[in-house]
């Protein structure tokens, strides 16, 4: 499968445990959707996810980790009876991802400390002459946590060339637009500032994505930020650029054109093959 | 308790290398030993509490051991909610040093002053925190918990101060420390404040007050059992601690009179909103207003005894 055909399966799998599941930050995980299937599927070295020597990654944007639960059960790390278990009673996924899930090497909810946390990994590594790298996803709304820019420096300061940063760059945050919030723009700049490899593209572009991640692993002596250019909500036209879908969880009707929008081949799950047909529409 | 905190850990790192040392830039003229021994181990992270935790955490998930050191007011406040949420949660082996309890800092002001810590870090439960008395039992309890899986908070105080007499650098998790078999009056102590606290004792003899001291050097697990045995000896208990009333030593020893129906008036002895006034001066003096000196705890159990 290339990135593209995983990016939709990822947003299929994201619109029906989501549906299933009534729960919100549907928008949040489409639009990180080809990002994680750049990451997962041509860029992440994880051999196991025990491996000391695997490439890590850290959603330190943990309200979209139903995207990270879906690439992860299409890389075979979970399966699809756990992705099942989205926010039901019992389960280990739920809305932020939690460490005690195979597969996460850092639970995150609280905005602000991925990066942080990334960077000693980061730092670690370099003392161990370990050569993987590690790769922390976070929001241009977390941009606004002051910790994230104390790790910035940090990083920078410390040549930490094994660290890459991701900002899921969409432009909504949970009240309205971060312009009209606490603008962080020229968010390139503010990076590139901070002494950091800065490269903006087009963060649904799997050539651009896979071509920046190409990129920072010629940097051998700053850490790399790519800022991706996103729509919130994307692939699905009602929801494109609607903060609304920070919250909303999906109606029968919205969630039946929501997949008809997707041009997805959707994963073998055995029975049906229609996702969530079997769940009844809990609101 | 800077210098010994020091000296043992240059010791331990050369037998352990994942012992690791970051500090929030404080500790000059104190942290240099291991810089110079360990340069590659240790890292001035800059005034950065929260990065200090996360990036620690981060080198605690690859396999390190890192030690976080700064005053213990920033390093257990400014980066609470790090705490919670990385070596807390994931159970990781990261040791956070927070230098200055109580009126410590002295002529710094309130800013500076470390009358939380305790409490605060005693609501997670899985955080060791250990409160030395002096220079002895400290090294005795770096040592102790060199291998401890989880996190640890260690308070250690600013001053360097004689060793308390009779506790030979004891340090045992869950047990305490007794000294003095009197049975008028249990005092009980944690950290430091034990020179304050023995030295209130004498004072007690010398108006013919018999009493026992006993000086608590760690809460979760703290010596909870022990303590208790020891509470249900005595009429009257008075908590002495150089810390808020609330969360601290007192807390815990109400909550344990009130869990395990023990028939023994207790009374807390600490800092209180009233002396927190904006009035500056030497940790001594400071003690002393808050009731806090050796004559005033003295004083306070001799009117709880009807003798004052």
């Amino acid at each position: 499968m290339n990135s593209d055909d995983l990016a939709r399966t990822v947003r299929a799998l994201i619109l029906e445990q989501s549906y299933s599941a009534g729960v919100g930050h549907i928008g949040s995980a489409l639009s990180i959707a080809d990002i994680l299937a750049v990451l997962f599927n041509d860029v992440l070295a994880i051999s196991a996810v025990d491996d000391p020597q695997r490439d890590r990654f850290i959603l330190s944007k943990g309200h979209a980790a139903l995207a990270l639960y879906a690439v992860l059960q299409q890389r075979g790390i979970l399966t699809y009876e756990q992705l099942r278990t989205y926010c039901t009673d019992g389960t280990l996924l739920s809305v932020h991802p939690d460490f005690h899930l195979r597969g996460v090497d850092f639970s995150t909810g609280s905005l602000g400390n991925g990066l942080g946390v990334g960077a000693g990994m980061a730092f670690g590594a370099r003392l161990q002459q370990r050569s993987h790298k590690v790769f922390v996803l976070v929001s241009d709304a977390e941009c606004n946590e002051g910790s994230l820019w104390e790790a910035a420096m940090f990083a920078a300061h410390h040549r930490l060339s094994n660290l890459v940063a991701i900002v899921d760059n969409n432009g909504q945050q949970a009240m309205g637009a971060t312009q009209d919030i606490l603008d962080m723009n020229p968010i390139d700049d503010k990076w590139r500032s901070f002494g950091w490899h800065t490269q903006v593209v087009d963060g649904h572009s799997a050539a651009q994505l896979a071509s920046a991640f190409a990129e920072t692993r010629r940097q051998a002596s700053v850490p790399s930020v790519v800022i991706a250019n996103t729509v919130l909500g994307r692939g699905v036209s009602f929801m494109e650029n609607d903060m609304r879908w920070h919250y909303l969880p999906l109606t029968s009707a919205q969630y039946a054109q929501a997949l008809n929008e997707m041009t997805a081949p959707l994963p073998d799950r055995g029975g049906s093959g229609v996702p969530g047909e079997e769940v009844a529409d809990r609101r | 308790m800077r210098k010994a905190f020091i000296d043992t850990l240059v010791d331990i790192a050369r037998v352990d290398d994942r012992i690791m040392l970051l500090t929030g830039d404080l500790g000059f003229m104190i942290l240099e030993p291991f810089a110079r021994a360990f340069p590659g181990r240790f890292l001035n992270v800059g005034v950065a509490e929260a990065n200090m935790i996360n990036v620690a955490t981060g080198l605690a998930l690859v396999g390190f051991i890192p030690f976080v050191y700064s005053a213990a007011t920033f390093v257990s406040m400014r980066c609470y909610e790090q705490i919670r949420n990385g070596p807390v949660y994931h159970r990781l082996p990261l040791r956070i040093v927070g230098v200055g309890g109580g009126f410590d800092y002295g002529f710094s002001g309130y800013s500076h002053y470390g009358i939380e810590d305790v409490g605060v870090m005693r609501l997670q439960s899985t955080l060791f925190i250990v409160v030395p008395a002096d220079s002895l039992q400290l090294t005795s309890a770096l040592k102790a918990t060199q291998t401890h899986p989880g996190p640890v908070y260690y308070r250690l105080g600013k001053t360097e101060r004689t060793p308390v007499a009779g506790l030979d650098g004891r340090f045992e998790p869950r047990k305490c420390v007794t000294i003095g078999t009197g049975k008028n009056v249990l005092l009980i102590t944690m950290g430091d404040m034990a020179h304050e606290v023995l030295a209130a004792a004498d004072v007690l003899r010398d108006h013919g007050v018999a009493s026992t001291t006993v000086i608590v050097s760690s809460f979760n697990p703290a010596p909870e059992e022990h303590v208790c045995e020891i509470l249900k000896g005595f009429s009257l208990a008075i908590s002495v601690e150089d810390h808020s009333v609330q969360g601290g030593l007192g807390s815990w020893t109400s909550e344990l009179v009130g869990r395990f129906n023990i028939p023994c008036r207790l009374t807390c002895l600490g800092i209180t909103d009233a002396h927190l006034n904006g009035v500056s001066g030497t940790n001594i003096y400071l003690k002393k207003q808050a009731g806090l000196s050796s004559e005033s705890i003295a004083d306070a159990a001799l009117k709880l005894l009807g003798r004052g």
